[in-house]
């Protein structure tokens, strides 16, 4: 047992009726860090998260929170607080008594709940909004008040179930960074579910990534973006180009793939070298890709291609060109550069993309 | 000239609610007042004063009647709650799709045969030659047979009974609307079932617990037909009383003045249960 895990997780599974919701997840969240569980909706991250918290029984496996097992502990007595999808806040109770609920259930005095009430509001930076209704908030001051009334109990692990879904997209963006702040502030152990990359990207010291129950790979942002662990992993965190194709050379970890189209690729297989023949999936960033007016030596460039620009979906420093290679008919979506070079690209032109075969992940097709 | 046509529209449309208030309301109030404001002096002729008002503070059989009345229907609007509450709540919150639409025509089906077919159901139930009084002699506990019929316990189960889907279905539709996420919410900081039920379901329910408690109030207080039958004639209700002065003793006199304190004591109490609930009468019945 490692000293400095909060929560461990030990082959934790949990059958349905007619489907397995979780397939035997196993991982460690160290004391005082962010980890993310990000998945696609269905994947069974919310069924995770309501085991951690008690309101759901695990078929098999173990949960351990600062050593001790959860299993027949109920979600009242557990030290583990959570932070609803819609806040869950009490309507029928002001601010104060909202946020005092937790440690009134404990049998606190009352001069001393008011005192650590107004102290945990400060900290939120709502201070004296103790007598105000919960429908006098804005979303965000709900979204700190929720979360002061879990934090006033000082919880071993705070749970969050998507807090963030139901703001609007600026509120959002500014709460992604309030919340990395208010943990860094509690120095909690947060567990944060989300299907938003970006939320979990941003946010996050470590990541899970969830499919089908499973955990697909735990890393941190840099090593999900940059290392994908399988197909899956790659062409859901972040935007990517996906190839599939049929294995024509392997040279080391560098796999040429000839796809449906004719189109010839070469790509980074880290995890397991395909042999030739078999069928495989080749990943490329959108920012991976360099644009050129200029035809590439071919020689040196393997993946350079002629394109024409289909469309140009202008956002800002998001800008991106969707190309159409003339032969295949396959399509290309790459970043454009902001740096004035292709400021006047239109409909049409044509350009030269090209990238490097170490910044394209290659993985076996699924079923193989 | 659109003000003028909606404005007719507007009159047209309350002309219906209106007429049915006057006629049947209030035009028969005041002539149920008229009546009961006169005394009879001698054959056909009458004078107009308090005299019948009177005649029910100095009689004691009037003013307990009236009391005992006053007092088994709010015990019977208490039973009611009791015993609603946590059906209600088993409908509403643990139960989903099927179950509960099955569960809640269950409350329903026995509405659909009359009140006086129901009451003769519970007198076959519990008179002295029933299925309880046989049951109970089959099974030894009793050696002879014993009439559960005619007392205050067979009108409180028949009170209870008649009223209790009144109070069921205001109180399944109010916590319905309790997210479930509140509920769980409390028990994750640590709420213990009791506390949840006293700060978060049971204020988030008041409204329906007040709007169940005032229609099962006035409809027991108001009821005829279970007192007198289960309760015999010692069943001393107050409606009954009316009954009488009015087709019996052919007293419309007193009768009237009788409707009138039954009018006053409902409205006083359902004021007074308000006012102790901290609700309005526009919150628990405008929702």
């Amino acid at each position: 047992m490692t000293s400095t895990a909060d929560l461990v997780c030990r082959d934790l599974t949990k059958d349905f009726k007619d489907f397995r919701a979780v397939d035997h997840v196993s991982f460690e969240v160290p004391q005082g860090s962010f980890f993310s569980i990000l998945g696609p909706s269905g994947c069974g991250k919310t069924t995770l998260l309501r085991m951690i918290a008690g309101f759901q029984f695990p078929t098999s496996g173990d949960l351990l929170i600062k050593g001790k097992s959860m299993i027949d502990v109920g979600p009242n007595k557990r030290p583990v607080s959570m932070v609803f999808q819609h806040l869950a806040l009490f309507p029928m109770m002001d601010i104060g008594k909202n946020i005092g609920f937790g440690l009134r259930q404990r049998g606190v005095p009352a001069a001393e709940i008011k005192q650590r009430v107004g102290r945990v509001l400060e900290r939120v930076g709502l201070p004296g909004i103790e007598n105000r209704q919960v429908s006098q908030l804005s979303g965000g001051q709900k979204q700190r008040v929720a979360i002061a009334r879990c934090m006033v109990l000082e919880p071993d692990v705070l749970l969050l179930d998507e807090p963030l879904g139901a703001l609007d997209l600026k509120l959002r963006e500014h709460m992604k960074i309030e919340l990395k702040a208010l943990q860094a502030e509690f120095n909690t152990t947060f567990v944060y579910i989300t299907h938003d990359q970006s939320e979990a990207l941003v946010m996050s010291d470590n990541i899970a990534v969830m499919n089908k129950g499973q955990f697909d790979q735990i890393g941190t942002a840099k090593e999900l973006y940059y290392e994908p662990a399988n197909a899956f992993v790659a062409g859901f965190v972040g935007d990517a180009n996906r190839f599939e194709g049929k294995v024509t050379a392997v040279n080391g970890q560098i796999v040429t793939i000839e796809t449906e189209g004719g189109g010839v690729q070469q790509a980074h297989a880290s995890a397991k070298v395909p042999s030739i023949g078999q069928r495989a999936q080749a990943f490329v960033r959108p920012e991976a890709i360099e644009l050129s007016k200029t035809p590439f030596a071919s020689a040196t460039h393997p993946n350079a291609s002629a394109q024409i620009v289909d469309s140009v979906l202008f956002n800002g420093a998001n800008s991106v060109a969707i190309l159409r290679d003339p032969k295949s008919g396959e399509t290309l979506q790459a970043a454009l550069p902001q740096t004035g070079e292709f400021l006047g690209l239109g409909k049409g032109e044509a350009i030269h993309a090209n990238w490097n075969a170490g910044q394209a992940r290659c993985f076996v097709a699924e079923g193989q | 000239m659109v003000t003028d046509r909606s404005k007719l529209g507007f009159y047209l449309l309350l002309s219906p609610l209106l007429l049915w208030l006057v006629t049947l309301i209030i035009l028969p109030h005041i002539g149920l007042f008229a009546v009961s404001m006169s005394e009879k002096v001698g054959v056909r002729e009458y004078e107009t004063g308090f005299g019948n008002y009177a005649v029910f503070f100095n009689e004691p059989l009037y003013w307990r009647t009236f009391a005992r009345t006053a007092f088994m229907s709010i015990l019977t609007t208490v039973l009611t709650l009791l015993l609603g509450f946590p059906i209600a709540y088993y409908i509403a919150k643990l139960t989903r799709g099927r179950t509960k639409t099955t569960l809640f025509l269950m409350c329903l089906i026995p509405f659909w045969v009359s009140e006086l077919v129901r009451t003769f159901g519970w007198m076959i139930l519990l008179r002295e030659t029933g299925v309880l009084s046989n049951f109970l002699q089959y099974t030894g506990i009793l050696s002879e047979p014993v009439e559960f019929l005619y007392n205050d316990a067979a009108i409180m189960v028949g009170l209870v009974y008649t009223s209790i889907l009144f109070m069921i279905v205001p109180l399944v539709t109010t916590l319905d609307s309790l997210d479930d996420s509140l509920i769980e919410a409390g028990y994750d900081l640590g709420g213990s079932g009791f506390s949840i039920l006293r700060e978060i379901v049971i204020p988030h329910a008041m409204p329906g617990i007040v709007s169940g408690c005032i229609v099962v109030f006035m409809l027991s207080l108001g009821n005829y037909l279970t007192p007198i039958l289960l309760g015999g004639k010692d069943s001393l209700w107050f409606t009954g009383l009316i009954y009488t002065q009015f087709i019996t003793r052919f007293n419309w006199e007193l009768g009237s003045a009788f409707g009138f304190l039954l009018l006053g004591l409902s409205s006083a109490v359902v004021f007074l249960g308000l006012k102790l609930s901290r609700q309005s009468l526009s919150d628990t019945m405008g929702r």
